[in-house]
């Protein structure tokens, strides 16, 4: 089988893949592609509307706007996959206990989880950026705790079924360990499951943190964050629509990028 | 002469792998006579049911027809039109599969889908089809049908469930009947009511019967003619008890010889396991396809494929030297040492009881194992068995009662356990899907096991792996497979191989062999024996086949109900006075001929959470009487070493039907 033939099976995957690898590039790219620098301020300039010049046009300051948006996808690039990988450790370490226990261990485990995720996501995530301070590490940190209780509950849905076989029984029957069970001969088995939950959890991570940028409460201005530009410039929405409208097809693109990338895995996870 | 329902003329019949055709079933001829039940037997992959499928025109997208015909009353299913076909299933076939939870809709009463068959194909109206729906519960030998009408299938026991999907498909009152498998999924007990059924049905119903099943046993005793498939041929054909009693091809004798029919005892025979496995899709050998396993190949035979030959009477075979085809019991080996005496116990579990909730599903459990001793657990499904043994293995904890190896009382808790025992008692479980990790290699799987449990390291663990698959008779090179890569059958030998690895005292065998092929089932137990004649390892051996305990072990313990009603020596168990429940579990194993004296139970087992009071066993025990209602039954030991829980005196206590034939005989 040629590294293609997944590919072309699934049109949906490969436009996906497509998408994620083109933001990417670019975000990596961004000090060579870029036009300008995001920050330099050109005050006879401001709120141009899109040219050849300014593609994407100028903001209230004067700023391209599309090197604020090529820049932007790097302050992505650092803090959706750290905070996903974050939620799908503490997720799993949750999910496989729970699952593997049973009983009463289970019982307070999802019940905790259950209040915890009575609350939005974005409250939790207000809540705790208010107290331990607004930075990219406490953003990264953040997402990565609110995300856990949902991971959490697909890897112990995909483990219960795994605990109850009989190969689980036969390493009791030899004496290893609970962490062994779980890492050794559980977690293979329920690796495809939160593959693509941790697909769909990138996408809702970038999507978080452009809210928290919005709300003021992830990376700090001057920075050319996509949440905080759309922010900044919610004012000039009908005189300037542009300077919204390009950072909000940004994280539209992103977020779309991620989920078709995760329904194609899904569906190769059940074909 | 009549003419045939159905039939089926030199079919062949494709399928499509990977852009190739690949032939499954292949010139295959085959008559039903008008009210005739014909059975179709073979190991899995032979095309049983591929020919089931065409015979009611409902082979999948990826099959084609290469050539031959089917016609069912004299009409060509090659010819019709999807709707012809839908009106013909309807109408003149139905069929009954194995599982009838799935084929009954879970959300709407049995008495709706009933009256929907006669509603859609006789036009009946509401009323008329509610009516004609608890007539026909009722010809299924359904008790009280007026009540069943209501219910839900959920509400119903599995052999209830197969009845109301028999009467759904006899309501179209067709004329031919296809039934794949229809009593595998079904406990012994219920299935020889379902057998004793389609007895009955035949002289109510005009319906031809094309019976496909790997069980030749139910086979012989519900057909008139049989055919024996193998890589999708028909190999022979003929009536029933001939080609039962004489077979004219190897791979009919060599099927029969697999088979411990209820008469076999390993101190006598052992099985003949066929060598090999038949061919995949695609990987006939040229000439005959059986000649690479058959005991009596030679040169001409892998020169160009047999034809279908006339031996006279209805019998064909497709053998060159069908005269030559050993008698049935020919392949089996006699045996040269029975093994050795049992000897000091090695399991001793006293007074066991365990429950789930509020339901108590084992009472006072008391059993004795001993060294080189297969002692066998018996019982329909519910009767506490697999808990046992999970209490025993530490897997489950009971709430009282002691499970000692040796003098070594244990812990509840395997994790509690010490090494030591833990290498002494393992366990193989019943499903080879399950029992083996698909994301390791079998290489790693033992290797672990042999690290774990015998305590060696890496390089020696590597030696001891190899050593374990020859134990086992699989190839070294297996060792680099994934389970996915392996059949059912190499599974579960690696599933031994992995339980032997700290070479244990006692291993637990949880119905190892029921998912199997008879031919490979007849291999693992024969592998089993030689393993227990080698290293004197005891075996607790549950199954819910008669035959298959008879043939293995040398006591048995009868469970129903959580709790042991009987235990004793094989001989004795099998052949005197026994519980009425044991009495009634032998008479179910089907045999060829044998239906005139089979013990029916009453009733239907009520499930550990309803558990009668008294004698759990009185709301369907044939003997019962008042005592049994009210007190709980006292030990009876008819002879040293074997008691027996109920109320009847010894000398009015049932005799089991094994020593009956065994008088009989002599």
């Amino acid at each position: 089988m040629r590294w293609s033939e997944p590919l072309r099976r699934s049109p949906v995957l490969a436009v996906g893949i497509v998408m994620v690898v083109a933001w990417v590039a670019t975000a990596a790219l961004a000090p060579w592609i870029a036009p300008a620098a995001p920050t330099d301020m050109a005050l006879t300039a401001i709120n141009q509307g899109p040219s050849t010049a300014h593609w994407f046009g100028t903001d209230q300051y004067g700023r391209d706007i599309l090197s604020r948006v090529l820049y932007g996808g790097r302050y992505v690039l650092a803090i959706a996959p750290a905070a996903t990988v974050i939620g799908l450790f503490l997720g799993t370490v949750i999910g496989l206990t729970a699952a593997y226990f049973g009983r009463w261990v289970d019982e307070v485990i999802m019940r905790v989880l259950d209040a915890v995720m009575a609350f939005p996501i974005v409250v939790l995530a207000l809540l705790a950026l208010t107290t331990l301070g607004a930075s990219t590490g406490n953003v990264i940190l953040v997402i990565g705790l609110v995300f856990a209780p949902l991971i959490a509950r697909t890897a112990r849905a995909a483990a219960l079924v795994e605990v109850r076989r009989e190969y689980v029984q036969a390493a009791r029957l030899r004496g290893e360990s609970a962490a062994w069970i779980l890492t050794m001969e559980v977690f293979p088995n329920v690796r495809g499951p939160l593959v693509v939950e941790g697909t769909i959890r990138l996408g809702y991570a970038v999507f978080t943190s452009a809210t928290l940028g919005f709300l003021g409460l992830g990376v700090q201005p001057p920075a050319p964050d996509w949440g905080l530009m759309v922010s900044e410039n919610r004012a000039l929405l009908t005189s300037a629509p542009w300077t919204v409208l390009f950072p909000a097809l940004a994280i539209a693109f992103v977020v779309v990028a991620f989920s078709l990338v995760a329904d194609g895995l899904a569906a190769r996870e059940t074909a | 002469m009549t003419a045939p329902v159905l039939a089926v003329d030199q079919l062949g019949i494709s399928y499509r792998r990977r852009g190739r055709w690949l032939p499954a079933v292949l010139d295959v001829t085959l008559d039903l006579l008008p009210g005739e039940a014909v059975g179709v037997v073979g190991e899995s992959g032979c095309g049983k049911s591929t020919l089931a499928m065409a015979a009611l025109g409902y082979l999948p997208g990826n099959a084609r027809v290469d050539g031959g015909d089917v016609r069912i009353e004299g009409r060509s299913l090659t010819a019709m039109s999807a709707e012809e076909l839908r009106r013909l299933r309807g109408a003149s076939v139905a069929a009954v599969y194995q599982n009838p939870g799935a084929a009954l809709n879970p959300s709407i009463t049995v008495g709706a889908q009933v009256a929907e068959v006669y509603r859609l194909h006789a036009g009946h109206s509401r009323e008329q089809a509610r009516d004609a729906a608890e007539e026909m519960l009722g010809r299924v030998r359904i008790p009280a049908p007026g009540g069943v009408l209501d219910r839900y299938p959920y509400q119903l026991s599995g052999g209830m469930q197969q009845r109301v999907v028999i009467a759904m498909a006899l309501a179209g009152d067709p004329s031919l009947l296809i039934l794949d498998e229809p009593t595998t999924a079904l406990d012994a007990t219920v299935q020889a009511e379902i057998l004793d059924l389609f007895a009955l049905l035949r002289d109510d119903f005009r319906a031809a019967m094309l019976f496909i099943s790997h069980d030749l046993g139910v086979v012989q005793f519900v057909c008139d003619r049989v055919g024996v498939m193998y890589a999708g041929e028909m190999v022979e054909q003929g009536e029933a008890t001939a080609v039962f009693e004489r077979p004219r091809h190897p791979y009919t004798a060599s099927l029969i010889d697999c088979i411990p029919d209820i008469d076999t005892r390993k101190g006598d025979t052992r099985l003949a396991a066929i060598p090999g496995i038949p061919p995949a899709l695609g990987a006939r050998p040229e000439g005959c396809a059986f000649a690479p396993r058959c005991p009596i190949a030679r040169q001409e035979c892998a020169a160009s494929p047999p034809p279908l030959r006339d031996l006279g009477g209805g019998r064909h075979s497709r053998c060159l030297f069908p005269d030559e085809t050993a008698a049935r019991g020919g392949n089996r080996r006699p045996v040269d040492s029975a093994g050795g005496p049992a000897g000091a116990p090695v399991l001793n579990v006293q007074g066991v009881s365990l429950s789930y909730g509020h339901t108590r599903v084992l009472r006072d459990i008391g059993l004795t194992v001993r060294r080189a001793q297969t002692v066998a657990l018996v019982g329909e499904s519910g009767s506490g068995k697999t808990t046992l043994a999970r209490a025993i293995t530490g897997l489950a904890t009971p709430e009282s009662g002691s499970v000692a190896l040796g003098d070594l009382v244990l812990r509840a808790s395997a994790g509690r356990r010490s090494h030591h025992v833990r290498q002494r008692l393992q366990m193989v479980f019943q499903s080879p899907d399950g029992t083996l990790n698909p994301s390791h290699r079998v290489g790693g799987i033992l290797g672990r096991a042999v690290r774990v449990l015998a305590g060696v390291n890496r390089r020696a663990a590597r030696d001891r792996v190899g050593s374990l698959l020859d134990d086992v008779a699989l190839e070294r090179a297996l060792a680099q497979r994934r389970p996915t890569q392996l059949s059912g059958g190499q599974r579960q030998r690696v599933a031994i191989a992995r339980a032997f690895a700290g070479s244990p005292e006692l291993v637990i065998l949880d119905e190892p062999t029921s998912a199997l092929d008879v031919s490979v089932q007849a291999a693992i137990l024969d592998l089993l024996l030689a393993l227990q004649q080698r290293d004197g390892v005891a075996y607790l051996f549950i199954s819910h086949d008669l035959a298959v305990v008879r043939y293995l072990a040398d006591r048995v313990a009868v469970m129903y109900l959580g709790e042991i009603v009987e235990e004793g020596p094989v001989e004795a168990v099998f052949g005197g006075h026994c519980h009425p429940y044991t009495e009634a579990l032998i008479a179910a194993v089907p045999r060829p001929g044998g239906g005139q004296s089979r013990v029916r139970l009453a009733g239907h087992n009520p499930g550990p959470d309803a558990r009668p009071a008294g004698c759990p066993f009185h709301t369907r025990c044939p003997y019962v009487h008042e005592a049994c209602r009210r007190e709980t039954p006292p030990w009876r030991t008819p002879r040293e070493a074997h008691r027996i829980r109920c109320h009847l005196p010894l000398d009015e206590m049932p005799v089991s039907e094994g020593s009956r034939r065994a008088a009989g005989a002599q």
